[in-house]
């Protein structure tokens, strides 16, 4: 029962969330706005025993990707009158969300819904621990482990030669 | 009642999916070229809460890891993509999606 209360109020505070993100104006809004939703959707993956997910989760994205954002944002300083003309339009906004919801995700839930009878597995303590986790990534993963560093070389270097002014 | 409780697996992919719809209307209806990329980004943690579902589900470690991989791949585009951002505003002194239209014919 306990479990249920916990996951309704996080549900409804990733969605509300997910909701004022695309409804400011102000970027920095939508932006602490994202920061809560992270938040919640952590306290999620760690109700689906993912720990190390739901750390990962705060570390890298609460803490790494939205400091960038912010930080850009306020790099680029953006004035009141310079926002206004990308105000949300309500009537955009629902009528994107109606087509999103009525034409594809409603038809899938009707579709799936009497379907989808997936049974919880019964799993053992350190199921998503770090070391459960990182034994996974270092023995069957460990090439495109290895790959990502290459990958995030390649962004690093890719995002100086955008930014620079003169290289 | 029994379709609030008790919490399933289906529960958790709703969620996903309407997390992911909100994401891809955040993308079609926002021209504020920030709160666009920020979309994005709700529609990666959306398949993120999916794969950690399934894991769940089967009780295979895989999808925590191909999430670890997700979240990587998903920092490395935020930085190129806000490196883009400010390239565009020094060209053109603003963030509004519809004024990028130096490519369109």
């Amino acid at each position: 029962m306990l479990e249920a209360v916990v996951f309704y109020i996080l549900a409804a505070a990733l969605l509300g969330f997910g909701l004022l993100v695309i409804t400011r104006t102000n970027p920095i809004a939508s932006a602490l706005s994202m920061v809560g939703a992270f938040g919640a959707l952590a306290a999620l993956y760690a109700l689906l025993q993912a720990t190390l997910i739901a750390i990962i989760q705060i570390l890298v994205y609460a803490g790494g990707i939205m400091v960038l954002v912010i930080f850009v944002i306020m790099l680029l300083n953006l004035h009141e009158e310079d926002l206004k003309p990308m105000k949300a339009r309500a009537g955009t906004v629902l009528l994107s969300l109606l087509a999103v919801f009525g034409l594809v995700l409603g038809p899938v839930f009707l579709a799936v819904f009497p379907k989808g009878n997936w049974k919880w597995a019964a799993l053992t303590n350190d199921f998503g621990s770090i070391f459960t986790v990182g034994e996974k990534v270092f023995s069957d993963y460990l090439f495109p482990f290895e790959m990502l560093s290459l990958l995030l070389l390649a962004a690093i270097v890719g995002a100086l030669v955008l930014s620079k002014r003169k290289l | 009642m029994e379709l609030f409780y008790p919490v399933t697996p289906t529960h958790y992919l709703v969620l996903s999916a309407c997390l992911f719809g909100i994401g891809v209307a955040g993308v079609l209806s926002r021209r504020n070229i920030f709160i666009s990329l920020m979309s994005l980004e709700l529609m990666l943690n959306a398949v993120n809460l999916t794969f950690v579902t399934f894991s769940r589900i089967n009780g295979d470690l895989t999808g925590h890891v191909i999430v670890l991989f997700v979240v990587a791949v998903a920092a490395a585009e935020a930085c190129v993509g806000l490196a883009i951002v400010i390239a565009l505003f020094r060209l053109k002194e603003t963030v509004d999606l519809d004024l990028f239209k130096s490519l369109k014919g």
